[in-house]
């Protein structure tokens, strides 16, 4: 929102269009968790799965890239972190895949935070470029450490299935709803920040550092914040997709690429939107399973023609993100 | 390891660093040029190397000859990126930087997708040049031609880029394009054409680079990513948009590598460039010869 369509309009205005928002986000969730009851086919469930969590990681990357205008391109660091911390709690030492988000979580807010007090003093391109070096960074220890079964990744013993070590065998609801639960959790701390002080403060460091800094914005706090609460929220997106696949090494969760698809959603979807990541990953993500099972099969190459044709021509004709399709006022 | 073993090391690091500064500078001029990364400069490095093993192929002449053919053809493309994509990336009004960072990524991986369709995944390698399985002797230092001769290459593209960019009319007009867009227009330079020239010079310098690689290196589908990374670095380590930056950057960058695989097992051998990129944007946060 600009300042001046934000003067424009009065507060209560503003308040009454954000508590809508929840209106609107209630009915959509619960006809998201209902979705399993209609649907048993098990591929159409995966892609479900998948599409949720990548609007949930897509939502915290929009926490401190689309709020407050700091393009990271690591955040596959704290995925991976958030992986590795419950692959490694849950298989070495028997914790619950709950408690090892717990943990995941927590050490990526840290790290965030470190590189944060590394790399937030640096500009535009020089940012991007220094969360892509260390990511690689924290990719070539996983690599090559043994603590993090190396190249070979490691795999989920086969346990008793149920909520504590939510092992599921063949069903694929419960993994719907922690999904679900996940994004939920992500769209409703950004609807809270929307209205804060805190959310003022990191779209005002989007639009305008030097300007934000003259009002008596605190810049650099705003980025840590943000920078923390988002890799926290992708952390425990890597220890979910870690129990859901129960199986990783450090390509399927931890690669450049990954940096990039949890950005994606929110970007064609309407970057520091509410409900952009979400619009975003609900096209991008099923358009990817069904040209990857259907085109990409025997490695053709096909699917990824597709998918890049898709992305260049959306990030060309919707700049603003598919969301600017819908009138103002609903949005 | 003996002093010769060293030196040994530290020599290939060089050439190395020659290649990675050819690959990086097409990446850097076009920011400079325009303030636009290219995502997709790994996937044209690829395809450079694909022309150049396709061109061998079919027929049958040494690559060495075959590199002005490559390089013409790459100039061809990168206009064609210019004028067919980023031109329109450049006129978003709102967030167009992540617009641009994605129109090319998805450019990257439209050609990425469209070499495994029509290559297929395998790993090729041209083993026709008069130069393979050659070493060239350096005060008793031993290094392979392909790869002395990448250097020399390197050298002397950098030697041409200098005379380009200080004596021709067109590289007046590029500089004066990266100092101010809007008052060139005033002179009478077309931007437009400006830029699209500036991408053919970038498209090119890498198809040299890919050109001379494809000589030494498999090529297949996904080689471009990975040197795109080291592209990346290279850039923001000599700055953003300096050319003569990315020739030291690169320098560096090949040196530090080589420097890493004698104390890390050369799986770590990025390791090194890393922490030494991040010492550095730490102290210069604009790169060794960046400006802000």
């Amino acid at each position: 929102m600009s300042l001046t369509s934000f003067l424009a309009s009065p507060p209560s205005r503003f308040a009454a269009r954000h508590r809508r928002q929840l209106h609107l986000a209630v009915p959509v969730v619960a006809a998201l968790a209902a979705l399993p009851f209609a649907l048993h086919d098990v591929y159409l469930l995966n892609v479900l799965i998948l599409t949720l969590l990548y609007a949930a990681m897509a939502q915290s990357w929009n926490i401190l890239g689309g709020y407050c205008g700091q393009i990271s391109l690591g955040h596959a660091l704290y995925f991976g972190i958030g992986a590795y911390a419950t692959t490694l709690l849950w298989v070495n030492h028997g914790i619950t895949p709950w408690g090892g988000m717990v943990v995941g979580a927590a050490l990526s807010a840290v790290t965030a935070l470190a590189v944060g007090r590394l790399c937030f003093r640096l500009k535009g391109h020089y940012f991007s470029i220094a969360t892509i070096v260390i990511a690689e960074i924290g990719l070539l220890i996983v690599h090559n450490a043994e603590f993090t079964g190396g190249a070979l990744g490691v795999q989920w013993p086969i346990a008793g299935d149920g909520w504590w070590s939510l092992q599921f065998g063949r069903a694929k609801a419960p993994y719907v709803w922690v999904a679900l639960g996940l994004f939920a959790a992500t769209w409703l701390v950004t609807w809270v920040i929307e209205d804060s002080p805190w959310g003022y403060w990191w779209r005002a460091v989007k639009d305008d550092v030097q300007a934000a800094e003259s009002l008596g914005v605190e810049v650099f706090a705003s980025k840590m914040s943000a920078a923390a609460v988002s890799a926290a929220f992708t952390a425990v997106g890597g220890g979910f997709y870690a129990a859901y696949v129960a199986y990783i090494d450090p390509e399927s969760v931890m690669t450049f690429r990954f940096s990039l698809l949890f950005a994606l959603p929110a970007v064609l979807g309407g970057i520091g939107t509410l409900w952009g990541p979400l619009v975003g990953a609900l096209v991008l993500v099923p358009l990817t399973e069904i040209t990857r099972s259907y085109m990409g099969g025997s490695g053709s190459g096909l699917d990824l023609v597709i998918y890049g044709g898709l992305i260049m021509v959306v990030a060309l004709a919707r700049p603003e993100g598919l969301l600017s399709l819908l009138p103002r006022r609903s949005r | 390891m003996t002093a010769q073993g060293i030196f040994q090391v530290l020599a290939s690091g060089l050439l190395m660093g020659l290649i990675y500064a050819l690959i990086a500078v097409g990446l850097s001029l076009i920011f400079g040029l325009m303030d636009v990364v290219n995502f997709a400069h790994g996937e044209m490095l690829m395809l450079a190397m694909y022309a150049a093993f396709g061109l061998w192929a079919i027929s049958g002449i040494d690559p060495v000859l075959l590199m002005p053919l490559v390089v013409a053809a790459m100039a061809i493309f990168g206009a064609l990126v210019y004028l067919g994509i980023v031109r329109y990336a450049m006129r978003a009004k709102s967030n167009a930087g992540m617009v641009q960072i994605f129109a090319t990524f998805g450019l990257a991986v439209l050609i990425q997708g469209l070499a495994q369709f029509l290559f297929s995944p395998d790993y090729r390698s041209i083993n026709g040049s008069f130069l393979a399985g050659k070493t060239v002797n350096l005060l008793g230092v031993f290094l392979p031609a392909p790869q002395v001769f990448g250097g020399v290459v390197s050298l002397a593209a950098f030697a041409g880029l200098w005379l380009l960019m200080t004596r021709t009319d067109f590289g007046k007009a590029l500089e004066a394009t990266r100092e101010d867009q809007g008052a060139v227009a005033l002179v009478g330079i077309d931007r437009n054409k400006i830029f699209a020239l500036g991408w053919a010079l970038g498209a090119g310098l890498v198809g040299l680079a890919g050109a001379v690689m494809a000589i030494f290196y498999y090529v297949h589908p996904q080689v471009g990513s990975g040197f795109a990374l080291v592209a990346y670095v290279t850039v923001a380590l000599g700055g953003f948009g300096s050319v003569f930056g990315a020739l030291a950057a690169g320098l560096i960058v090949g040196l530090v590598e080589a420097a890493t695989t004698l104390v890390l097992p050369s799986a770590m051998k990025s390791m090194g460039v890393y922490v030494l990129y991040l010492g550095v944007v730490f102290f210069r946060p604009s790169g060794l010869f960046g400006r802000l």
